[in-house]
């Protein structure tokens, strides 16, 4: 039978069901010692002394680290810069620029020494002018939080055809113009981060933690930070309790646990705790956008132009500069047939966290900010939502489309995909839902969005490490990692169905160095289409090793393979894989590289239907009904996929009408714990209706598109859309908390009474 | 103090300020209930005491001499699992699986709870017998955090399992 296609069931379930999972956290080694890092409470301010005496004489305590002590060690390196001022972030500093920033690290024999160790460090702030916000980094005479960029206005990234956009807009019928903020959210992984070292004066260092690809969190520690040999290092990534692009990056602790285990020779472990998680975790979005759509008498676009205000926090990130630009800003537009577009980014400095990929990194917020466009444009000319849509989609005899912004969308119908959404959602019942929510007092509002997104695009190769034992059993390592999206089967069915074997007699091993020093990990929705063409490419030169020690076993010039036997051809002389394993051992074993001449980007694409009901009296919003078709190409698992689909609505869902990351005097943080910042819970998820219609992609043998972000890229607008329309078409920004509606629901009920 | 732990009797020496999660976790190395927040705020630690469903976190190991405490642990094993831990895989009810023993022992907890009519926030007032609809799995599993928002397959485990023992 063939696996692909069908909803196998998860391989990696029944560990992580009975409590027998393996997250950083659970490691236990002999002779561990505990770290905590002591955090700055102010948003800006230099340490003008630092005293640790008092912390180092306490009972338990083993080494206590400040800046000083850790100055010969390389900072996180930001690996796009798009600035030519560095902003450079050191392990723990003498100049803190937000809450949160690592002053000194404790090392003890519990965590409960530690953490009163780190109490009893006292440090002398001079306090420094602290920004919490783009308008106020941006603001005329605002202090430099980087005085050698003279401006947190960082960098100014920009694409397309000014002059064009400018022409068009100013001969358009109409032109739609908004100011849409979208709002800092935390990613907020359940498992916060952890890390373990362990030090060995023959085998170099072990790090235990939490990551989205062991290789290239190796190379930034061993090259940019320790300054050692790669293979000094090795890093092991066990089970990982979700990521969402934030666990991407070496964080600081990471170096720090290494650092003191080589000093002190033991063990040593960091856990952050939920503070630490909301103090320092990369945060996402955080930013405001002048948008701009130009139509035509007919509705038609003419031209899009977009600047962008991109709130980046104290230092540029990891990825944080391209998440707006060269990641995300580059698909602003969608699958829309647009003649003329431009897209500036301001990249701003803020006494904040670090912004930078999460889950979406950049395609949501421009999706957000087109759809938001195209919903206010259809409803100043007077245009159904879908009809607008319709007349500006793509069509298929029009692909491959280059946006003017570098990118060509190669394939897809979009239009039957909205079709078949706009029909899947009941359309034409619409009406009749809203007339029942009017009976009862309740306004009631329907929301569209049809997004595109550039999934697997950071890459341009992968890897997979192939074994076969003896007994005929294959393992597979590859270089992507699993965050909880079902890795392990859905490559478990790619090599099932290749090499013909059942699943039950194929392992996906991953997150060692050892086991796989190379791989690019997992971002971007790019783990399917790369990790599993890498599969595909390790299993083919398996089968061809195998079929040259056929060859000499059975005396044969030609050898054929199927559902794991090799045979000469025109005989009945054959040899099983596990034959030929245990007769040459290791023989079979390889690593296949997989690479394509072009490297491509697949293209995902859906229409999500929200509809909401909004209690007027109280502000609170239902989303009532929602509905998703989406076209992913060729499906592994639908089950594994209809997952990723549900918790990437939850996230959109989430920033649309709960998360708020809020900065306030000082750049103090306000929402440092689950009681000042909402994430859904089970009663805030609606039903949702899902389903796909895919155009396979030519780019890869699977003819897959990536799925792991395209529900939070269609929620966010599609839902607030929804509440828009509910509110009469009164534009509102996220988060649409209870107590913004309320007001709104007032003034709308004032100014009809009026 | 002595505790009673799937079914086992511990002698633990503990300080009265750890936490039953901290014991469980760091003393007793059964690593299966999760810290996610320790302030109560996520359910990840849910354990049951006595039957009832506990956030970990939010009560004192020393507080439950002689309780009898069931984990993830203790509910099943792979060769035999629960019938929620079942009921999980086959609705896909869990993605990285940080918060899934938090989610499973609040779902035994909570099914006890209905059982016994114990009224919901949205529970028709002044019935007895309370109709285990979507609307009360979802406002009673509300606790218990899932960022992979497996929510909806939650509910549809939940159902299938409270369907059979009924």
């Amino acid at each position: 039978m063939k696996f692909g296609g069908h909803s196998v069931k998860r391989i990696e379930d029944e560990r992580l069901l009975t409590g027998q999972g393996r997250y950083t956290d659970d490691i236990q080694l002999p002779g561990m010692a505990y770290g905590v890092t002591l955090r700055s409470p102010y948003g800006h301010a230099r340490v003008a002394a630092i005293d640790t005496a008092a912390a180092r004489a306490m009972p338990g305590v083993l080494a206590v680290y400040t800046a000083a002590d850790v100055a010969s060690y390389g900072g996180i390196p930001c690996i796009v810069p798009l600035s030519k001022v560095p902003t450079p972030r050191p392990l723990l500093v003498d100049t803190v620029r937000f809450v949160g920033d690592g002053i000194a690290f404790v090392v003890a024999e519990t965590r409960e020494a530690a953490r009163a160790a780190a109490d009893a460090i006292e440090v002398d702030f001079d306090e420094l002018p602290a920004i919490a916000s783009i308008d106020e980094a941006i603001a005329d005479g605002a202090p430099p939080i980087w005085p050698e960029a003279g401006s947190n206005d960082l960098f100014l990234w920009s694409k397309g055809d000014a002059a064009a956009v400018d022409a068009a807009i100013a001969g358009a019928a109409h032109v739609t113009r908004l100011r849409i903020v979208q709002n800092r959210v935390a990613p907020t992984s359940m498992e916060v981060r952890a890390a373990v070292a362990e030090w060995d004066a023959d085998a170099g260092f072990t790090l235990h933690a939490g990551s989205q690809g062991v290789a290239g969190m190796r190379a930034q520690l061993a090259n940019a930070i320790l300054k050692i040999a790669p293979e000094q290092v090795r890093v092991v990534t066990g089970d990982v309790g979700g990521g969402f692009g934030m666990k991407s990056f070496v964080y600081a602790e990471y170096a720090l646990v290494m650092i003191a285990a080589r000093d002190l020779g033991r063990p040593v472990k960091w856990t952050g705790d939920r503070s630490d998680a909301f103090q320092t975790d990369t945060h996402g979005r955080a930013m405001v956008t002048d948008g701009t759509l130009a139509l035509d008498a007919d509705g038609k676009f003419l031209a899009l132009k977009a600047e962008t205000w991109s709130d980046l926090g104290a230092y540029q990130s990891t990825f944080g500069p391209a998440i707006q630009t060269m990641a995300g800003g580059t698909i602003i537009g969608g699958v829309y047939r647009i003649p003329a577009i431009h897209n500036a980014v301001h990249g701003v400095i803020t006494n904040t966290a670090p912004v930078d990929a999460y889950r979406g990194a950049g395609r949501p917020e421009s999706a957000y900010t087109m759809e938001r466009l195209v919903e206010a444009a259809a409803r100043e000319v007077g245009l159904p939502v879908d009809e607008i849509r319709r007349r500006n989609l793509l069509r298929p005899d029009e692909l491959p489309h280059a946006n003017g912004l570098g990118l060509t969308f190669d394939v897809g119908n979009y239009p039957a995909v909205l079709d078949k959404a706009v029909q899947q959602s009941d359309w034409a019942g619409f009406a009749a839902r809203k007339a029942e929510a009017a009976r009862r007092g309740r306004r009631y509002g329907r929301g569209l969005c049809y997004y595109v997104e550039i999934a697997g695009g950071g890459g341009t190769e992968e890897f997979a490490d192939i074994r076969v034992a003896a007994d005929g059993r294959v393992e597979a390592a590859v270089g992507t990692q699993s965050n909880g999206q079902g890795h392990e089967t859905a490559y478990s069915q790619v090599l099932a169905d290749k090499l013909g074997i059942d699943i039950e007699r194929i392992s996906i091993v991953q997150g060692d160095t050892v086991r796989l020093d190379q791989g690019h990990g997992t971002g971007g929705s790019r783990s399917l289409v790369w990790g599993g063409g890498a599969c595909l490419v390790a299993a083919d030169e398996l089968i061809e090793r195998g079929k040259a020690l056929a060859a000499t076993d059975l005396d044969a010039t030609d050898i054929d393979y199927e559902e794991g036997v090799f045979r000469a051809r025109g005989t009945n002389r054959s040899t099983s894989l596990a034959e030929l394993a245990a007769k040459h051992p290791q023989a079979l074993d390889g690593r296949g590289r997989y690479t394509i001449p072009k490297p491509s980007p697949s293209w995902p694409n859906g229409c999500h239907v929200a509809e909401v009901e909004l209690d007027p009296a109280t502000g609170m919003v239902k989303v009532a009904r929602y509905s998703i078709v989406d076209d992913f190409g060729v499906l592994m698992n639908p089950m594994l996929v209809e997952g990723q689909v549900h918790g990437g609505v939850a996230q959109g869902l989430g920033q649309v009408l709960l998360e708020n990351i809020v900065y306030g005097e000082g750049a103090q943080l306000l929402t440092g714990s689950f009681m000042d910042y909402g994430i859904p819970r089970a009663d805030d998820m609606p039903h949702i209706e899902f389903d796909t219609l895919g155009t396979p992609s030519p780019n890869n043998p699977l003819g897959a598109k990536g799925c792991g972000e395209a529900g939070t890229i269609g929620a966010m607008p599609s839902i607030m859309n929804a509440i828009i329309d509910a509110l009469d078409g009164t534009q509102i920004e996220m988060p649409a908390t209870p107590e913004k509606l309320w007001r709104v629901c007032r003034e709308l009920a004032v100014s009809r009474a009026a | 103090m002595r505790i009673r732990i799937n079914g086992d009797t511990h002698e633990v020496d503990v300080d009265v300020r750890t936490s039953l999660l901290d014991l469980l976790r760091e003393h007793l190395g059964l690593t299966g209930s999760k810290k996610g927040c320790d302030h109560g705020q996520c359910g990840a630690c849910t354990v049951l005491i006595n039957g009832r469903r506990i956030n970990s976190c939010l009560t004192l190991a020393v507080m439950h001499d002689d309780d009898e405490i069931v984990t993830i642990e203790g509910l099943g094993s792979p060769a035999a699992l629960h019938p929620l831990q079942a009921a999980f895989v086959r609705h896909d009810g869990f993605q990285c699986g940080y918060c899934t023993p938090g989610q499973i022992c609040s779902a035994v907890g909570m099914l006890d709870e209905v059982a016994k009519g114990w009224p919901s926030l949205v529970s028709e007032p002044g019935t007895d017998a309370v109709a285990l609809t979507d609307e009360e799995i979802r406002e009673r599993m509300s606790g218990n955090l899932c960022r992979c928002s497996a929510y909806p397959n939650i509910v549809d485990a939940i159902r299938d399992v409270a369907g059979a023992g009924a």
